[in-house]
């Protein structure tokens, strides 16, 4: 029988089959985070369960972190549940990267930079953001606290089987044009609900050509389309981005590992359930304009006219007329960070645009490195000085602004262009305005002081790799 | 988990599509380590707007909630579904969920029933029309009765099954030790390990 890579690996960690139940599937690695473990740990504790296994689960703090100042942190209640992550870890011998730790940040950051992430895994975490670890050809979702307790006990998770959607881009990207905007205009075409029940599947030229941080930015956005995981088959780059990090097989094994990996391909006769095709030359910067990451127009177009009393709602909240330029839209903040948007080559996209320029005098714009180690990499490469001495904030590793459940947040009304993944009302800040872009497009609206057409820059980042 | 085998009691409509987990519980709220006491802060923002539908007398101590479709799409934060537990609700009847939301709800004792549009189209009528309406969800039956309303509705048997018993899950994936210890002994080597 053909398969899809998504049902050959679901094939390949069935534990016990369902017939008319959910399969009891194998869980590779199991990333944990402060937020969403401690009543997981709370209940296993009650029920004197032991974590059956620590050695296939690593726990990093970036949720509530605070991006300057370290610990303890100013938030008590934050700072409680820190602690709890290093108790919790200390008694179930869970390897922790807290904060202070040369390898801590986001967990879908720093999966991969240990190597810890591979393909052909099944990877969960108490995170909807799961899915970016699909980039590897990994089958990785979210899941919530009471799914985090049934793998700290048994390594295991029942699941019914979803279905498969190919998403096809082809084609060269244009000038300007980044994976995030390949993933806001797949959004925007399939439908913030389009992928659910789905594992998408990303082929074509386009995703081939995107380095392993370009594709970590797609299948990151998958959950916004509202399917759980998104892949991409594994190829020599993401063979090349494993090898040689801490947790990548070595030597004979690796040679295993390679071999394996290169079955990990969707059958040339394998049905999908669902099947897009989105034409990548025609692709521009996206901008959002509402409070759903499917609300979106390309930065050259304006706000549309209410289709529905949901893009009424948006509008309201947004504060937007409609007819109005994207480009005509004033901002007060920008954030570039995320686990969508703070790897090493989103900075550098952004450092580019950046670089001879000066933030806005009405803008405060900040970047948050996704790790310890893309700020250090950042550092080494200078990148940090081409943004403090344009008049960014430097700021330590973790989530931010992105969720706003440390300090960085937005004020009521303020509006800011992100480079994170959700717009949604209050996300960044109670009545915080948020406008999901690229970070080029992030870092010229920082100079310009409102939406602008990164295209218009002279310095435009070359299309070819992620950001 | 609570058994959850029949709810009655007060339908509150919320005429909302994609309802995302951040507003059904904002980020401020997820740093408690308890899995209680989230109730307070359901809707927080849109409560603190004002003039917000569940506030209205009728509404209050409402056990169902009928709302749009993809409800609960987002975050993974399973605060929502105990957010609304705890404020009284035992069941949500929507078009279609957030997949993460649906699974959080099953394995916290709250029941996500999916009906088709135009028959949640016509409960958000009623429960506006009526303000203070009571509605019965029975999950053994699978049967769904609010005034004239009639409907079956179907639910995924294992999570009923789980639902009605109010059982542990992990206790249940506990028992199958030696398939899961059979499993482990076929993992190749070269998987990664995090230590």
């Amino acid at each position: 029988m053909t398969k899809t890579i998504a049902q050959k690996i679901w094939d390949q960690h069935v534990v016990v089959a369902g017939e008319g139940e959910p399969d009891l599937l194998y869980v590779d690695l199991h990333l944990v985070h402060e937020v969403t473990s401690p009543q997981a740990f709370e209940s296993l504790r009650l029920a004197n369960r032991p974590v059956r296994r620590p050695d296939l689960t690593i726990a990093t703090m970036d949720h509530d972190v605070p991006t300057r100042g370290g610990r303890p942190a100013a938030d008590e209640i934050a700072e409680r549940q820190m602690s709890a992550l290093e108790s919790n870890c200390r008694r179930e011998g869970i390897a922790l990267y807290g904060m202070g730790h040369a390898r801590q940040g986001i967990v879908h950051v720093i999966g991969p930079e240990l190597g810890l992430t591979q393909p052909g895994l099944l990877i969960v975490c108490g995170d909807s953001h799961t899915s970016t670890h699909g980039a590897f050809g990994a089958l990785a979702f979210g899941i919530g606290t009471s799914e985090v307790e049934h793998v700290l006990a048994t390594q295991c998770l029942r699941q019914r089987r979803p279905k498969t959607m190919a998403v096809t881009v082809e084609g060269a990207l244009p000038l300007g044009v980044t994976a995030k905007d390949v993933a806001l205009g797949i959004i925007a075409r399939i439908g913030v609900d389009g992928g659910r029940g789905h594992v998408i599947e990303y082929r074509g030229s386009t995703i081939r050509e995107l380095s392993m941080e370009g594709r970590m930015t797609v299948c990151n956005m998958t959950i916004e389309a509202g399917a759980r995981a998104g892949m991409v088959a594994p190829d020599e780059t993401t063979f090349a981005y494993v090898k040689g990090r801490p947790h990548a097989p070595a030597d004979q094994r690796w040679d295993e590992a390679i071999r394996q990996w290169k079955t990990l391909a969707t059958d040339a006769d394998a049905q999908f359930d669902q099947e897009v095709s989105i034409d990548a030359t025609r692709l521009e910067p996206y901008v959002t304009w509402g409070t759903n990451p499917g609300q979106s127009v390309p930065v050259s177009g304006s706000v549309p006219n209410p289709a529905s009393e949901t893009d009424e709602r948006a509008l309201t909240y947004m504060a937007l007329e409609p007819g109005t330029a994207m480009e005509a839209i004033a901002i007060d903040r920008v954030f570039i960070g995320s686990c969508t948007n703070a790897r090493l080559e989103d900075l550098r996209l952004a450092a580019t645009v950046v670089r001879g320029h000066s933030v806005h005098p009405k803008v405060r714009a900040m970047v948050v490195p996704g790790s310890v180690s893309v700020k250090r990499q950042a550092e080494a490469e200078g990148l940090d000085a081409v943004f403090r001495q344009a008049g960014f904030e430097w700021r330590d590793a973790g989530c931010s602004m992105c969720l706003g459940m440390n300090p960085d947040i937005l004020g009521p009304g303020e509006r800011c262009a992100s480079t994170s993944n959700r717009n949604f009302e209050g996300r960044q800040g109670s009545g915080g305005r948020t406008h999901l872009v690229s970070p080029p497009m992030a870092a010229a609206a920082a100079i310009a002081g409102h939406l602008v057409d990164v295209r218009e820059f002279s310095n435009v980042p070359s299309p070819s790799g992620g950001g | 988990m609570e058994p959850c085998t029949r709810v009655t009691g007060v339908l509150a409509p919320l005429d909302r599509a994609n309802v995302d987990t951040d507003q059904i519980i904002p980020k401020q709220f997820l740093k408690r380590i308890e899995r209680s006491g989230y109730g307070p802060f359901l809707f927080y923002d849109w409560r603190r707007a004002g003039n917000f539908i569940l506030d209205q007398p009728a509404y209050r101590g409402a056990a169902v909630l009928v709302t749009g479709a993809n409800f609960g799409c987002g975050s993974s934060r399973e605060h929502a579904a105990w957010s609304l537990l705890d404020a009284g609700f035992r069941a949500v009847i929507a078009p279609s969920y957030g997949d993460i939301f649906k699974s959080n709800s099953f394995r916290s004792g709250l029941l996500p029933v999916e009906l088709p549009e135009s028959q949640v189209a016509e409960l958000i009528r009623l429960a506006t029309e009526k303000p203070g309406m009571e509605i019965t969800v029975d999950l053994t039956s699978q049967h769904i009765r609010a005034g004239g309303f009639e409907t079956a509705f179907a639910t995924d048997p294992f999570y009923r099954e789980c639902l009605l018993n109010g059982w542990d899950e992990v206790a249940l994936t506990l028992r199958q030790e030696g398939e899961i210890a059979r499993y482990e002994s076929t993992r190749p080597a070269w998987l990664p390990i995090s230590r």
